[in-house]
């Protein structure tokens, strides 16, 4: 067993370069995928468009940590992983295209949610480049660090707003060894949250139940006995309906689907996500909080340069 | 850390004349029962410290019980030109919540222990809002008989706050597959250094916007006083397995640790102590941890049984490739929790060996622990110390204890310098200041060994966004530096 890195590095270019692209005045976007391009409104078209570098710099499993640039596909990460026998559950809609970096700044964690937690603890340091052009680290390669205060948190659902990401480190876990989607007809999701330990996803339509069971075979095995007769392993799980993707209390999705057509959403139970096809009502922001928000916005990016025109609230 | 601060400086801590103290006194008295306020120099002793080495001074104390009376506090504290210094229990161990305050006034403490209520419990969501002040293990008390539990927890449980815990971000030896106080916080509301009240966070899962959740969690109070914060709860694991592993060296130990993180195992918990300190704890609590070992290993696997037992063989499987010479299961709970009252009371256990201890945090990546531990003895030998290892092995966070007795002359010296090396030798390797204990005043000036003046300064961008004028808990956690005037390296009136 050794420290060293399985991955030798396959990457394009260094990070000093893109941050010398980003440069210190006009604005700038950066694009990755474009698999959530709307996501904050459309950018000033006016932007000079940048690409975060791409490549796997170094992937430890011993560490359960890999050393990635941010404009790395999703896809071309979780081969690499697999080649270690690890994996992450960003779970983006199109893998093949959306970038690591992208999944991050939009923040949106993916229908594993409800085991594997959502995609903001995954970060453990980011290298970014700021509105001044400057390459700034943030958190850490260890799994665990209160090392100053978490800017990879903030950086996490930022949108390219504070900063934009070149490098990142994630935390990353073991590939279970069985994974199987069950379906079954379910009038009480709940039922199956209670009855399980920890699944790594419970999908609902408002007929239907899809289940995601990961682990040891015997544990998968004892759980499908948990759930009940009526339960069918079926290849994946529902297609999720775009357009709208609502956020609410865990204990709160009954009482909301009560009001749409079963068959028309996909809600994700014990996690309080809700895909649908319009889209939900702008929330309001408290006046202190939104207070805050413009602080950041403008002590980390004063004139405005970092992805103009998307918006975070 | 340093020693008593040197020279003439901007924010020397010359006591407040009594008027001006009384006037403030008077103020917030009136704000609140006038007996919990406290100005008297013998209460404020009390409160000169945390359970780090260092001191310094507040001028007053003060202990609201609602969020309308931290918002008065913060308020007419601001209003004479105090600072604000949050406290929790003041277990915190880097001098985060030692009283320091601005332009020589003395800051006024605003502690949060009359605020210990569980405020709602939803079950189904497994969410609980807690008042600040709450202890740790009283919140897991409370919600275990709907098999919950809040997962951080550290062994200080009995006595640290909830609010305690989101300032430093705690962990303790199940973070290790739960994750830090971070992972189990939803939503927070604070009281900001200006006196107004905020949401941070929510209970959906996608709030609208920036995470300020997140990163207020870990702020050591430099951000605000949080006064409301809904926890997650997590489900009691269907099946435990507690394992005592016992090792002739600490090098066998280590490679154990490496060896069962790279099997593809994330055990609940695991942790590792060294001969010295499995000693003194067998004295303590007799829970049969050998006393002849160099080091054990004290592994938890939980989830569901069929994994559990699997991932025990393993265990039991890495140990014996690596030489353990024994490995235990625990037969039944009360083994299991006698096991982990050894490992949960070490702190104790370390006045058998000397009276005063100096306790390190540091993170080093988790293949290197071999060479790392071997070097913290050279470090503590080289400074004629003893050094005492209990620490989260499975994530490299490294406790070296530093024990000794401060009525030695000169050996407070030799403890700070050795910590200064074991620091560097840390950082050498690719690790980290701290891992749970927080940076604090103890480790604010080493913050310059892993962090640029570019990403320090990003970091004080989001602290003034909170705290414009540096008003809550100032002079910790960044050094001083750009942004902060020409502040002396340690400020005056803390030391140790
Ligand atoms: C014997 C012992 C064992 C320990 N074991 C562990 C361990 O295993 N893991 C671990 O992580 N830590 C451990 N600690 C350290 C300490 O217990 C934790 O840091 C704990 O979370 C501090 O809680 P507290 O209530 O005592 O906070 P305090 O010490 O009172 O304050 C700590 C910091 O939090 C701030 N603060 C407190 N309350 C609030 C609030 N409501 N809003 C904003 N800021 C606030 C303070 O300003 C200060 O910066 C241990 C300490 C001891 C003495």
């Amino acid at each position: 067993m050794t420290g060293r890195p399985q991955t030798a590095a396959r990457t394009d270019r260094p990070l000093e370069d893109f941050a010398a692209e980003i440069g210190t005045s006009d604005p700038v976007v950066v694009v990755g995928g474009r698999t959530q391009w709307g996501v904050g409104g459309e950018p000033d078209p006016t932007a000079r468009e940048v690409h975060a570098p791409r490549g796997v710099v170094a992937h430890e499993p011993a560490e359960m940590i890999v050393r990635v640039r941010a404009g790395t596909t999703v896809a071309e990460l979780d081969a690499v992983l697999a080649e270690g026998g690890q994996t992450i559950a960003l779970d983006p809609a199109h893998p093949e295209r959306a970038t690591v970096g992208g999944v991050l700044a939009v923040g949106q964690s993916g229908p594993r949610r409800l085991g594997w937690g959502p995609v903001r603890d995954t970060l453990l340091e980011a290298r970014f480049v700021s509105a001044e052009g400057r390459l700034i680290r943030a958190g850490g390669p260890v799994v665990k660090n209160v090392t100053g205060f978490d800017l990879c948190r903030l950086l996490v659902g930022s949108l390219g707003t504070i900063g934009l990401l070149a490098e990142i480190v994630l935390r990353v876990r073991p590939r279970p060894p069985v994974a199987v989607w069950l379906r079954g007809a379910a009038d009480d999701p709940d039922r199956l949250r209670q009855a399980l330990f920890r699944p790594s996803s419970i999908l609902w339509d408002g007929i239907d139940c899809w289940v995601l069971l990961e682990g040891h075979p015997a544990d998968v095995e004892a759980e499908i006995k948990a759930i009940g007769p009526g339960f069918d392993p079926v290849a994946e799980p529902p297609p999720l309906p775009s357009g709208g993707r609502w956020s609410m209390s865990p204990s709160a999705v009954r009482n909301v689907v009560a009001t749409l057509e079963p068959g028309t959403f996909v809600a994700e139970v014990g996690v309080g996500i809700v895909h649908e096809s319009t889209a939900p009502p702008s929330r309001r922001v408290q006046p202190a909080t939104a207070a805050l928000h413009q602080r950041i916005k403008a002590n980390f990016d004063p004139t405005g340069r970092l992805n103009p025109g998307r918006m975070v609230t | 850390m340093a020693g008593v601060a040197s020279g003439e400086a901007a924010c020397n801590s010359a006591r407040q004349t009594g008027g001006v103290t009384d006037a403030l006194a008077a103020e917030l008295s009136a704000a609140m029962a006038p007996d919990r306020v406290r100005s008297g120099p013998l209460e404020l002793t009390l409160y000169r410290r945390d359970a780090s080495l260092l001191e310094g001074q507040p001028g007053v104390v003060c202990f609201p019980s609602t969020t309308d009376e931290v918002q008065a506090a913060v308020t007419i504290a601001r209003r004479h030109g105090r600072a604000v210094v949050p406290r929790g229990s003041g277990t915190g161990l880097a001098g985060g919540a030692v009283p320091v305050g601005v332009d020589g006034a003395e800051p006024v403490v605003i502690v949060t222990t009359k605020m210990d209520r569980v405020l709602e419990i939803d079950a189904d969501a497994r969410v609980a809002w807690v008042q600040p002040g709450v202890l740790n293990l009283d919140l897991s008390r409370q919600v275990a008989h709907l098999g919950l539990h809040f997962a951080p927890d550290p062994s200080s449980q009995q006595s640290c706050s909830v609010g305690g815990n989101v300032a430093n971000n705690s962990g303790g030896p199940h973070c290790l597959a739960y994750g830090v106080t971070s992972a189990h916080v939803l939503a927070l509301e604070v009281v900001l250094p200006d006196g107004s009240l905020a949401l941070l966070g929510d209970l959906d899962p996608e709030p609208p916007g920036y995470d300020l959740r997140g990163a207020f969690v870990g702020s050591e109070g430099t951000m605000g006083i949080a006064v409301r914060i809904a926890v997650r709860l997590s489900p009691d694991p269907p099946a435990v397995r507690t394992v005592l592993v016992d090792f002739a060296s600490i090098e066998t130990a280590a490679s154990t640790v490496t060896g069962i993180i790279a099997a593809g195992l994330v055990p609940a918990a695991l942790e590792m102590m060294d001969a010295r300190i499995t000693s003194a704890v067998e004295d303590y609590v007799h829970a049969g941890f050998p006393r002849d070992a160099a080091a054990v290993l004290l592994v938890e696997l939980d989830g569901l049984p069929a994994g559990v037992e699997a991932a025990t063989q393993i265990v039991a499987d890495v140990a014996a490739a690596n030489g353990a010479r024994g490995v235990r299961v625990a037969a039944d709970e009360a083994e299991r929790a006698l096991l982990w009252k050894g490992r949960k009371s070490a702190f104790g256990a370390i006045a058998r060996i000397a009276p005063d201890y100096y306790l390190h945090d540091t993170v080093v990546p988790r293949t290197r622990l071999v060479e790392v531990l071997s070097e913290v003895y050279e470090i503590a030998a080289r400074h004629r110390l003893l050094v005492v290892n209990v620490f989260h092995a499975g994530d490299g966070n490294l406790h070296p204890l530093l024990v000794f007795d401060r009525r030695e002359p000169g050996v407070m010296a030799r403890v700070l310098a050795a910590g200064t090396d074991m620091i560097a030798a840390c950082v050498a390797v690719g690790g980290v200041l701290s891992g749970e204990h927080g940076i604090g005043l103890e480790k604010r000036d080493h913050m310059g060994l892993i962090f640029s003046d570019d990403d320090l300064d990003a970091q004080r961008r989001l602290r003034l966004a909170f705290d414009p004028e540096q008003a809550c808990n100032p002079h910790k956690v960044l050094p001083s530096g750009s942004g902060c005037g020409d502040l002396q390296s340690v400020p005056a009136g803390a030391w140790i």
